[in-house]
């Protein structure tokens, strides 16, 4: 295995003595098989202790370490070094205020999350005794790929329309509740469609698509956005033209 | 410990972050041009209404050069606009039947037939062939 030596260029913010962030570079010896994350943990081990950012399992599965790679979304444990020439800046995920160094604050992912209920909520509660709310491969399949969001927030930095507005409820919190609206098992659309309809919701959304490209998962974020605005689309003229039908 | 977390303003820079974001731009843009030959259209109607010597004179205008050149740059956003929104389709309109889902090439394919049929047939009304 090949080694080079890589210059990384890293986003430091201290909160306790910085005005503004800056950056410092790293030079790194690198393995072949070496990761952003690898670099960085290599630079926390053996040149400089106070470097802060989050990861926890190395496997792309926790969604801990996104952060910006040459002004790339990335899970930084999935970017390898082999792929990038050149110096390789890494700063913190953009459109979230930076905590320190690469860590951000996610208070608002997390209360966007919550607000549109990502949980089951049945259509009729039953007793365990009852047995389970089961389900064909088919109505599975409707919205498997949405339940492989890691909650790793690319979607967000990559999102112009969250850097601009970010009252917008954003990619992954809308897929996650349309993962929920499209579960056979559920009956709980309508209290998320007060958050997700709403004008803080998919209508803040043009369909840049940028979520979707940078996702390591491969969940199709903007897909969801524009059927919750086709279902909602659809809702209104049932309301306003067919009241009959509304159940 | 304080916290004391710096927001990074980014202004118009991510527009050339990455080539999607000017993609996506010229998509956004390409409205404007599809929406101007749509006033140049309903100002035809008023001259038609006005009259055969308003009309005439809206011909004329049609055939000036700069007009020529707007209708090639509105035709050429217009065609972009179409190109770029027919493949978001599958996103937009994705069909399972049975277990699978139909490809989205299948779904994006059917909306590039209907329009070139819709063209075609546009173009024989209009006395082009």
């Amino acid at each position: 295995m090949g080694e080079r030596t890589v210059e990384l260029e890293v986003l430091r913010y201290n909160p306790e003595t910085d005005q503004e962030p800056r950056f410092q570079r790293y030079s790194v010896t690198c393995r072949e098989e070496w990761v952003v994350l690898d670099a960085l943990n290599h630079v926390k081990e053996t040149i400089d202790p106070t470097l802060s950012y989050r990861w926890s399992c190395h496997m792309a599965v926790c969604g801990s370490c996104g952060m910006m790679v040459n002004g790339e979304p990335k899970l930084a444990c999935k970017a390898f070094i082999r792929n990038y020439e050149g110096v390789i800046r890494v700063e913190p995920l953009a459109h979230f205020p930076v905590e320190r160094d690469l860590v951000t604050v996610v208070d608002d992912f997390m209360a966007k999350l919550k607000r549109v209920k990502p949980y089951l909520i049945p259509k009729q509660e039953k007793p365990v005794s009852e047995g389970e709310y089961r389900q064909t491969p088919a109505e599975l399949k409707r919205f498997k790929q949405y339940t492989m969001c890691i909650n790793c927030m690319l979607c967000y930095a990559a999102c112009p329309e969250y850097g601009l507005i970010p009252k917008f409820i954003g990619p992954a919190a809308i897929s996650l509740a349309h993962r929920y609206n499209q579960d056979s098992r559920d009956g709980g659309r309508a209290e998320r469609q007060e958050e997700i309809a709403s004008t803080e919701g998919v209508w803040e959304c043009s369909f840049t698509g940028a979520c979707s490209e940078v996702c390591p998962e491969h969940v199709d974020p903007a897909a969801a956005l524009q059927q919750v605005k086709i279902r909602s689309t659809l809702d209104w003229y049932t309301e306003h033209l067919m009241p009959w039908l509304e159940k | 410990m304080s916290r004391n977390p710096y927001v990074r303003e980014e202004g118009l820079r991510w527009i050339f972050r990455h080539p999607r974001y000017l993609r996506y731009m010229t998509r956004e843009f390409s409205c404007l041009f599809i929406g101007g030959w749509t006033l140049m259209m309903v100002w035809g109607l008023k001259q038609l209404a006005e009259g055969p010597a308003a009309w005439t004179a809206f011909l004329e205008f049609l055939k000036s050069p700069a007009s020529v050149v707007f209708h090639v740059v509105a035709l050429a956003f217009a065609a972009y606009h179409s190109y770029t929104w027919f493949n978001l389709t599958p996103q937009a309109l994705p069909l399972q039947i049975g277990e699978e889902f139909v490809p989205g090439a299948a779904i994006a394919g059917a909306h590039f037939a209907v329009w070139a049929v819709l063209s075609i047939a546009i173009l024989h009304f209009a006395g082009a062939f």
